[in-house]
């Protein structure tokens, strides 16, 4: 047992946590449909899902966010009622969002104390909540200055202050919202190390994820989650991963890859020491160089915000270069409007597509012009030509599987997966020469994902040149053809896929160039 | 089923707003020791009791529905043009001048001459704030009412000197306004009342407007830069370009309705000193006929015609029971304060739904199915 003197006295240390026949319906839809759940002190239960499928509503009625509709939660066997974040932490229950809850501008200290009564009174005591910090990142490694300002540190560090903070509040009970999300493989491992620690201290711990090999890694025990059903509980080492996927999506899952070897052809988009300006609190691009061939999947790996929004966005024409040059297809493009790109078929898949690749309160099909509205196919002298804009639309509804009532429902109102099916089919059927393909499988299920993972190599093989830009790493080992890594708007090193291990990638991704690695 | 009860209930808003107006209106009327029924009974019969009345309603209605055609395209580019006020004036201004300097033209030439000049200076005094607002990023609701208070101190000088009157000017009274049109360049009437050729004009131009916004690449444009400033972008699109068109077409058809109000109904200009002289609001009301119209062109014909009616049976409801004048005012005032909020408050619900029907969908992302994919059971 660990010794919390400054949170214990007032509760018991949780045993076990037992959710037994949750139900939650939101309007339309039944969120989670009798759900039992249970994880004890010691372990930790993966909980796996597609998005949709339920997990988060579960974890937030634990955590005390939604309240169900019917079924009961027991700590140590004793039925509780968890009305608010506030019950919950009382409990004992912390919660690690995937997006931290930390102030910037605060140190370390300062956002762990933050909306807790001071032992003081009316005065601070930032001196002992620095000294228990410490205390705890000694016992669990969660190497971290309290003094630091939270802008200073890392992802990873971030996260680690988040669990900190949860640590100082009294949890033993922790629910991890997909916490690799963000972070480099040797940043996983670190964590996961930290994870064990916690497990030997005797912490109930909830993983939340979908990455399958990091689920049988580091759990205990497994639960998936289908359309708000439990589809059942089982111990990880029971278990592999195909038998997972199988479970998670309803029937057997291909994981696709390119195996054939392409020889790459001409250049098709060739960047010249390109520079450029970032906006706020983002890195610019520093003297980028690039080739990217027609026939190949080029990916570029890197920890978000490393500039790989600035990269795409400077090639596609939305962002000025400071200097350097881009050429497409022998052309220099440099400073090109954005239309005059789209009408030399380089394709854009932007990562923020609810954003920048849609409009919401358009119909389908006039979403699926956004980019093509002046084409003559599309339009004839400044007058939209609806017929062939509607049959357009049919026509790629059917081909991508886009599920909406009709070519005339408003974007907003379909699903997500759905509204990113609209961006991935406008941009993939106008048959680019070149596609820029942002996260395109960000938010999406395997299934989706899969499926926009073949189309992009579908792409490839008939002789498209695809600069993939992923956080997944087992997205871009699956379909590149050559790697390069992105680190502070920098090309750190590319390499061809035979040469390419994730070790090499995860240091380059963290800065650390070969030399150093030796 | 629940979706078309709240868009009945959304078409039908700026009514309930209207009648709760009326509602307060008649709290008013009871105080100042008037019949409500009475009152309103006036007003409907001054709005629509003859065929004079229903002249009057619709020559009210007539620079509304212009006005609030522009507040239509400008609100769609999510430009909010309040100078309806000073571009009517900028276009008669125009207009006159032309129609007072040339003479013996043939009508319809002269007419035709007058609206396009007419268009165009309204067009001009909309796209500064719109060139403001794209590359300097001033905000438009300031700068278009600024830009009234300068049509009106231009309207005030043209009248008392280069385009006084000259029978005025050597008298000594000195009536701020312009010489009368030429017979021949009146517009047409169109029954034996005031009625004229304009608000047929204007219908016209409704339904330019509707296929403007919606079957051509420029209407397209507008709604897309209006909608989402990232995703035009990255469609090629040149915002900064469709922010500035949207405000000259804004302009050019408030332009319009002062050509009409002087072609169709003054035959000249004559000023009070403020904008409402000669304007009688109509670049402000029509703001709120397109509000009321849902800001869509052929619903702001009906809508233009009901804010006409209530203006024409207003007067006539102040001379029946000799409430005070500022009690029209108050009334049309709460009406604009009903309607406006109503509409803000039907945004906050449509928003609401849609935050709804979102967090309905990620649990309903694609089901089961898995599209283009290989299905083979396990072994």
């Amino acid at each position: 047992m660990t010794d919390l003197e400054l949170n214990s006295g007032k509760k018991v240390r949780i045993e076990s946590v037992t959710m037994q026949g949750i139900t939650k319906r939101f309007p339309g839809v039944l969120a989670n449909d009798r759900v039992d759940f249970d994880v004890k002190a010691s372990e930790v239960h993966a909980l796996l899902g597609e998005n949709g499928a339920g997990k988060s509503t579960l974890m937030k009625i634990l955590y005390g966010l939604y309240h169900q509709d019917s079924g009961e939660i027991y700590i140590n066997d004793e039925l509780v009622k968890i009305n608010s974040p506030t019950d919950a932490i009382n409990l004992g229950i912390g919660m690690i969002h995937q997006h931290f809850m930390l102030v910037p501008t605060l140190t370390v200290t300062e956002n762990v104390a933050l909306g807790l009564p001071s032992s003081r009174g009316p005065l601070t005591d930032l001196d002992r909540v620095s000294k228990r910090i410490l205390e705890l990142a000694d016992l669990y490694g969660l190497r971290i200055d309290p003094n630091a300002y939270i802008w200073q540190l890392s992802v990873g560090q971030q996260q680690r202050v988040e669990i900190i903070k949860a640590l100082y509040r009294g949890a033993d009970l922790l629910i991890l919202d997909e916490p690799t999300a963000v972070l480099t493989p040797q940043e996983v491992d670190e964590l996961f190390g930290i994870m064990r620690q916690m497990v030997n201290d005797g912490f109930g711990l909830i993983f939340i994820s979908h990455k399958l090999h990091e689920v049988i890694e580091i759990s205990h025990r497994v639960t998936v989650l289908r359309n708000g059903k439990k589809v059942g509980t089982r111990p990880t080492s029971e278990v592999d991963k195909s038998e997972l996927a199988k479970w998670m999506v309803g029937h057997a899952i291909d994981f696709i890859t390119t195996t054939d070897q392409i020889q790459c052809g001409e250049v098709r988009l060739k960047l010249e020491n390109v520079s450029c300006e970032s906006d706020r609190g983002a890195k610019g691009l520093k003297d980028i160089n690039l080739e990217l061939c027609s026939g190949e999947i080029l990916g570029l790996a890197g920890v978000s915000g490393n500039g790989q929004r600035d990269l795409a966005e400077v090639i596609v024409g939305l962002r000025k270069v400071s200097s350097g040059k881009i050429f497409l297809e022998d052309e220099d493009i440099t400073g090109a409007d954005v239309d005059v790109l789209i009408k030399k078929m380089l394709s854009y898949i932007p990562e923020e597509r609810m954003r920048d690749g849609m409009i919401k309160d358009f119909t389908v099909a006039e979403n699926l012009i956004l980019r093509e509205h002046d084409q003559p196919k599309y339009s004839d002298n400044g007058f939209l030509k609806l017929k062939s804009i509607e049959n357009h639309a049919k026509e790629l509804i059917k081909l991508f599987q886009i599920k909406t009532p009709s070519h005339k429902t408003m974007a907003k109102s379909l699903s997500g997966g759905n509204i990113q099916k609209i961006v991935l089919a406008r941009e993939l059927s106008r048959k680019p020469r070149t596609i820029i393909a942002a996260q395109p499988t960000r938010g999406l299920d395997i299934g989706a994902a899969e499926y926009v993972r073949e189309q992009l190599i579908i792409q490839r093989n008939n002789g498209t040149a695809v600069l993939l830009i992923s956080e997944d790493l087992d997205e871009i080992f699956a379909l590149s053809d050559r790697i390069a890594v992105i680190y502070e708007g920098k090309i750190m090193g590319i390499l061809s896929r035979e040469d390419a291990t994730k070790e090499k990638i995860g240091l380059l991704m963290a800065g650390v160039l070969p030399a150093e690695q030796a | 089923m629940k979706s078309r009860l709240n868009a009945i209930l959304d078409a039908l808003l700026p009514l309930f707003a209207t009648l709760a107006a009326l509602l307060v209106g008649a709290i008013m009327l009871i105080i100042l020791d008037v019949n409500p029924l009475v009152a309103y009974g006036a007003l409907l019969n001054g709005a629509f009791g003859s065929s004079n009345a229903l002249a009057e309603t619709l020559v009210k209605a007539t620079p509304l529905l212009l006005v609030g055609l522009g507040i239509c395209i400008a609100y769609r580019g999510n430009v909010i043009n309040i100078g309806g006020e000073g571009q009517m004036i900028v276009g008669a201004i125009v207009a006159t001048w032309f129609g007072l300097r040339y003479t013996n033209m043939p009508g319809w030439l002269m007419i035709t001459l007058a609206m396009m000049l007419g268009a165009l200076a309204g067009a001009v005094w909309g796209g500064i704030p719109g060139v403001l607002k794209a590359y300097f990023n001033v905000n438009e609701i300031l700068s278009t009412v600024m830009m009234n208070a300068i049509a009106v101190q231009l309207l005030n000088f043209v009248l008392t000197g280069p385009m006084i009157d000259p029978i005025q000017s050597e008298k000594a009274s000195q009536i701020p306004q312009t010489a009368r049109l030429e017979e021949a360049y009146r517009l047409p009437r169109l029954v034996p009342t005031r009625l004229h050729l304009g608000a047929l004009i204007a219908v016209g131009l409704a339904i330019l407007v509707y296929f403007l916004l919606w079957r051509t690449t420029l209407g397209y444009r507008i709604r897309s830069v209006g909608q989402n400033k990232f995703a035009s972008r990255y469609a090629g699109i040149k915002v900064e370009r469709y922010i500035i068109i949207a405000l000259m077409l804004s302009g050019a058809l408030a332009g319009l309705a002062g050509v009409t109000q002087v072609y169709g109904v003054n035959f000249r200009m004559i000023t009070d000193g403020s904008t409402s002289g000669f304007t009688g609001r109509a670049g402000y009301n029509g703001i709120v006929a397109a509000l009321f119209g849902s800001l869509h062109p052929i619903i702001t014909i009906p809508a233009s015609i009901l804010f006409g009616a209530l203006l024409v049976g207003a007067n006539t409801m102040q001379r029946v029971t000799q409430v005070p004048s500022a009690l029209i005012t108050a009334l049309n005032g709460l009406v604009v304060v009903f309607v406006v909020s109503s509409e803000i408050w039907r945004k906050k619900r449509q928003q609401k739904r849609l935050t709804i029907a979102i967090e309905d969908q990620e649990f309903d992302e694609f089901s089961n199915e898995i599209p283009g994919h290989s299905v083979e059971e396990a072994s």
